[in-house]
């Protein structure tokens, strides 16, 4: 499948701003590294690194900003919203634990970088926004760049995309003050879903909400970062 | 001096204003970092006067016109081009080039500062006789500044604000044109009419909030719109409904909850924080969703409570009383206006809460109101009151807080009937923070209580993203404690702590890498809690009454660590309002140097035949001027414990501060005769002290008295004091104009740094000292300069 997208207009194999993308992806290896003792990991999923490698995040940020597309920062997307730090978004990719069949949703399309992500790891995704202006901005972008497999919409994320649930895995990356009880709902069971909690530019910590086969859920606050409060011998 | 004053009016008030209006465009701490910057201004007028001093002998008037118009349009104008500026403070340390852009903004807020300190100080050089009553004049002037902006503001919004200030501007120029007799007189009436014309309508400007607060961000949603916006000095409170994607703001909120959300309207405070107005019409069951956040675990453990809701806000946690049958629910709010809102505005859609029966709304502070309460109460909750973006980047650890402190924890345990509970919720932390000063906090609270066994009497969970601490003022039973578990086991909430609870029952639902808060709880109530806060990477040490800062978490110690990871998502780890603070005093310290001292030291000329004199003028003037904002500073947190509300006591303190020293400069020309000014530095020092060992106890007992009669006794108190401390810069200044008059722009421009640099100064020691030691280092400072000045 990997293949196959790379023949289509999607592909930039050769674009200005491959080496720049490869130094990220180096420098996202390296800060997962730094960091596995907390994430359970010392590499991320091969596939993840390599479509981070891959899709353009100059695309998917303002042109004025195209020179900073590559540095491992959030960046401002207009609207008051963010493109994610990539290190965040292959972190919260990676998490998710994705394969080819995979049908996913994602909450806060914003520039459409991670349901870009996203859709070159899984068969179908589907993207609810909030901001009408982002939502047709992204759509087209997505359809422009040849992400054929992500469906956008503007729209209450609260209540999820029913038509298309359940899902394996849901990303919300729009900030709310509690987790959604209809995307509990249209989570299939071993499903997983990720919500990045923090302030603009700063994510505190990830969590992870994991659905049982018998329907109970448990959460993982996953810092994303090696930091361990406690020293000395308690 | 009538302009004198005006000018110092408008510029006290402009810097008051500031501070509200960056803390609705921008937020609050980086509002604090530029105005300080900013004040700047007046060192630098100083060094510019001295450096000028030749050039302008002989066009005193035209300078000073020309000053006071250039503050009065620079006031506006520079507002208006600083909010143009793309500064994102959210992105400082992402982006190299926003610390350029804030540079840019302080430039510009500098100009009218600057101006306005050049008036005061050209009238300093031009009346060397008149010393006393130039800075007399100028106290008076901004006291009554202070006063005024505040009571403006309760009347017009900030943006117009504005305008009055730059209207003062003009009028003081039109005023000293008139004051010194100068012909023609028709400059007078262009001035008055400029004056007139910034104050029309035509002339106003709207803010620019930033697009990354909580309100710029609730309006780009669909058929979201402004339905009220109302503004007084304690905040812009703007009410958004948001017909198509509703507002759903319960914090903590359980995965397995029941029953829907009701409509609700944001309400945002100063474009940020939001809270919500809940429609309610009487129906308690479609409250059900109430239950099912961590706030409700008290009224699982009580019957028909009599509650107590400090913050009530918007009402959520009164309508979560109702829910659970309370018996009454007195609800404390300190905003008028949200009250307003409640009961008024939009009683159609919250079915007027606060005027149900069984509910009773105070407009006060919550400490003030629990302090002068003689109730006791079966509940008292404290609600969660700061938002979760601002709490978890840190932004509050600069913000005194007096409902947090060991001494506040008392007086609720105080004021709870037998059996009774105070419980507290608060947003979680990853790694904890807020929840174990929390916890270590009651437990000090206890122990200070009588308690033996303080682990008998508390409990703690938490939800996804909220933490709740009961402290009960006997021990849990042990149906209470089944009632607890059910209640989480139900709601798929973690036990933190109860009395007997094993590790295995900790960290199930919401797992952390670690049990965290079961290992931190156990540690604080085990025999060394001591070492485990010493140990532990963030400050949880219980805040105090005199060190009121529970916001602040960071360690110097674990400084290091998290700048090392603040790029690999440690960011968050960094606390904010205190980093700011720091970089704020390093580079007032360095703006003195470079406008103050190095000027003054190419400048040094060979004019003294007194040796050392100059080095004595500087310690003098930096030592006063850095003992004054201490006291000042100090003694407006002090009593904001008396006066119980933080506006009353600043504007009083200040304005009572400021006039009353403005008497002790009029009058110190006479006394100085009869008086040396090492026995006004003693009555200072000992004045001081009285206060800091006298004052708990006097507020405690006159706690009953009604608002204006502490106002009364505070300004009072306040006299004698503030009296002294306006003697010693106007007697040093006449000193210094009778052995090297050239010297007098240096020594107000010194003050001038001196006051700058103090103010942040004086907020960071108390964060680690204390207020107590800033009043101690202040009595010492006025020593020393007394004994320089023999």
């Amino acid at each position: 499948m990997l293949g196959l997208a790379v023949a289509g207009t999607w592909a930039e194999a050769a674009d200005d701003f491959q080496a720049l993308r490869a130094r990220l992806v180096e420098q996202i290896s390296q800060d997962v590294m730094d960091t596995r003792g907390y994430i359970g990991k010392s590499t991320l999923d091969e596939r993840v690194m390599r479509v981070m490698g891959l899709v353009g995040r100059h695309r998917f940020v303002p042109a004025q900003l195209q020179f900073q597309a590559y540095e491992n920062r959030p960046l401002p997307i207009g609207y008051g919203q963010t493109i994610s730090q990539p290190y965040i978004v292959a972190l919260m990719t990676d998490l998710l634990e994705l394969e080819a069949g995979d049908v996913v949703l994602e909450i806060g399309t914003g520039s459409g970088y991670q349901a870009a992500i996203l859709s070159r790891l899984v068969s179908q995704v589907y993207s609810i926004e909030i901001i009408p202006e982002l939502a047709e901005s992204a759509s087209k972008r997505l359809q422009r760049l040849g992400f054929d497999n992500v469906e956008v919409k503007n729209a209450d994320g609260y209540f999820g995309w029913q038509e298309h649930a359940p899902f394996d895995a849901i990303i919300v990356t729009a900030a709310a003050s509690h987790i959604p009880p209809p995307l509990v709902q249209q989570l299939k069971p071993d499903g997983v879903m990720i919500i990045p909690v923090g302030a603009v530019f700063q994510v505190q910590q990830l969590s992870l909400v994991r659905k049982t086969p018998d329907g109970e859920l448990t959460t993982r606050q996953i810092l994303p970062v090696r930091f361990v409060p406690f020293t000395g011998e308690h | 001096m009538i302009s004198i004053a005006l000018i110092s009016a408008a510029a006290l008030a402009y810097e008051i204003l500031l501070m509200r209006l960056f803390s609705i465009i921008q937020w609050h701490h980086f509002a604090y970092m530029m105005i300080s910057l900013a004040l700047l201004g007046y060192g630098a007028s100083g060094t510019f006067l001295a450096v000028s001093r030749r050039w302008l002998e002989g066009r005193f008037l035209t300078a000073y016109l020309v000053n006071a118009v250039l503050f009065g349009i620079g006031a506006m104008v520079c507002f208006m081009l600083a909010q143009a500026v793309p500064f994102n403070a959210l992105e400082v340390l992402w982006d190299p080039r926003q610390p350029l852009w804030l540079m840019l903004i302080f430039l510009l807020l500098f100009i009218p500062f600057f101006c306005a300190a050049n008036c005061i100080c050209l009238a300093f050089s031009h009346y060397p006789g008149q010393l006393h009553r130039v800075y007399s004049f100028d106290l008076f002037g901004a006291g009554i500044g202070a006063a005024a902006i505040i009571g403006l503001l309760f009347i017009v919004s900030p943006s117009t604000a504005v305008q009055a200030v730059a209207a003062l501007g003009l009028l003081a120029a039109a005023v000293a044109w008139g004051e010194v007799g100068a012909r023609p007189r028709w400059p007078v009436l262009v001035l008055m009419l400029a004056a007139v014309t910034v104050l029309l309508p035509w002339a106003g400007f709207s803010l620019k909030v930033s697009e990354f607060k909580g309100l710029s961000q609730s309006l780009r949603v669909l058929n979201a719109e402004q339905i009220d916006q109302r503004s007084s000095p304690l905040g812009q409170l703007t009410t958004v409904k948001s017909p198509s994607i509703p507002f759903r703001h319960t914090p903590g909120l359980s995965l397995n909850t029941r029953g829907p959300i009701p409509t609700q309207l944001g309400l945002f405070t100063d474009a940020d924080s939001l809270s919500v107005l809940t429609r309610f019409d009487g129906e308690l069951e479609k409250l059900t969703y109430l239950d099912y956040l961590s706030s409700a675990l008290p009224y699982h453990l009580l019957q028909q409570p009599r509650v107590l809701v400090l913050g009530a806000g918007g009402g959520a946690d009164v309508l979560q009383a109702l829910y659970h049958r309370s018996s009454h629910v007195d609800a404390v709010e300190l905003n008028p206006q949200v009250v307003e809102l409640v009961n008024r505005k939009f009683a159609d859609f919250t079915g007027a809460l606060y005027e149900l029966p069984g509910v009773t709304v105070y407009n006060s502070e919550a400490r003030g109101y629990v302090s002068a309460s003689n109730y006791r109460y079966d509940l008292i909750q404290v609600a969660l009151l700061d938002s979760f973006s601002a709490s978890s980047a840190g932004l509050y650890s600069l913000s005194e807080n007096y409902l947090y402190t060991l001494e506040a924890f008392s007086e609720y345990l105080q004021h709870l009937q037998p059996g009774g509970i105070l419980s507290i919720t608060r947003w979680t932390k990853t790694p904890p923070r807020d929840g174990l000063k929390i916890f270590a906090t009651a437990i000090e609270a206890l122990q200070q209580n009588g308690t033996v066994e303080p682990g008998r009497q508390l409990a703690m969970i938490r939800s996804w993203n909220t933490s709740t601490l009961l402290v009960k003022n006997e021990p849990f039973s042990r149906d209470a404690i089944n009632s607890l578990i059910t209640f989480c086991a139900d709601r798929w909430f973690d036990l933190v702590f109860y009395p007997g609870m094993t590790a295995t029952e900790a960290n199930r639902y919401n797992q952390l890498q670690e049990p965290w808060y079961f290992e931190a709880a156990s540690q604080l109530l085990g025999p060394a809690p001591a070492a485990f806060m010493d140990d532990y990477k963030f400050n949880i040490l219980p805040a105090t009454d005199d060190q009121p800062y529970f916001s602040h978490f960071l360690k110097w110690r674990t400084l290091p660590e998290l700048l090392a990871l603040r790029n690999r998502g440690g960011m968050p780890l960094l606390e904010w309002g205190y980093l700011i603070l720091v970089a704020t005093l390093v580079t007032a310290l360095l703006a003195s140097i470079l406008l103050v001292l190095l000027p003054l030291w190419l400048h040094r000329g060979a004019e003294t035949r007194v040796r050392g004199l100059r080095w004595r003028i500087i310690l003098y003037f930096a030592a006063i001027g850095t003992a004054f904002m201490f006291i000042e500073i100090a003694f407006i947190q002090k009593f904001i414990l008396f006066l119980h509300h933080p506006l009353y006591a600043i504007s009083v303190v200040l304005c009572a501060f400021l006039v009353f020293a403005g008497l002790g400069s009029l009058l110190s020309a006479r006394w100085h005769k009869h008086v040396s000014l090492l026995k006004v530095t003693l009555g200072i020092g000992l004045l001081s002290v009285l206060y800091v060992l006298l004052l708990p106890g006097l507020f405690n007992g006159l706690v009953q008295l009604p608002g204006a009669f502490k106002i009364l006794v505070s300004a009072l108190l306040i006299a004698p004091l503030a009296f002294l401390m306006g003697m010693p810069f106007p007697v040093g200044l006449g000193a210094v104009s009778n052995k090297l008059p050239s010297w007098i722009p240096w020594a107000w421009g010194i003050n001038g740094c001196a006051s700058v640099v103090s103010a942040i100064l004086a907020t960071l020691l108390a964060i680690h000292l204390g207020f107590v030691v800033v009043v101690i280092m202040a009595i010492i400072l006025y020593l020393a300069a007394a004994l320089v000045f023999q």
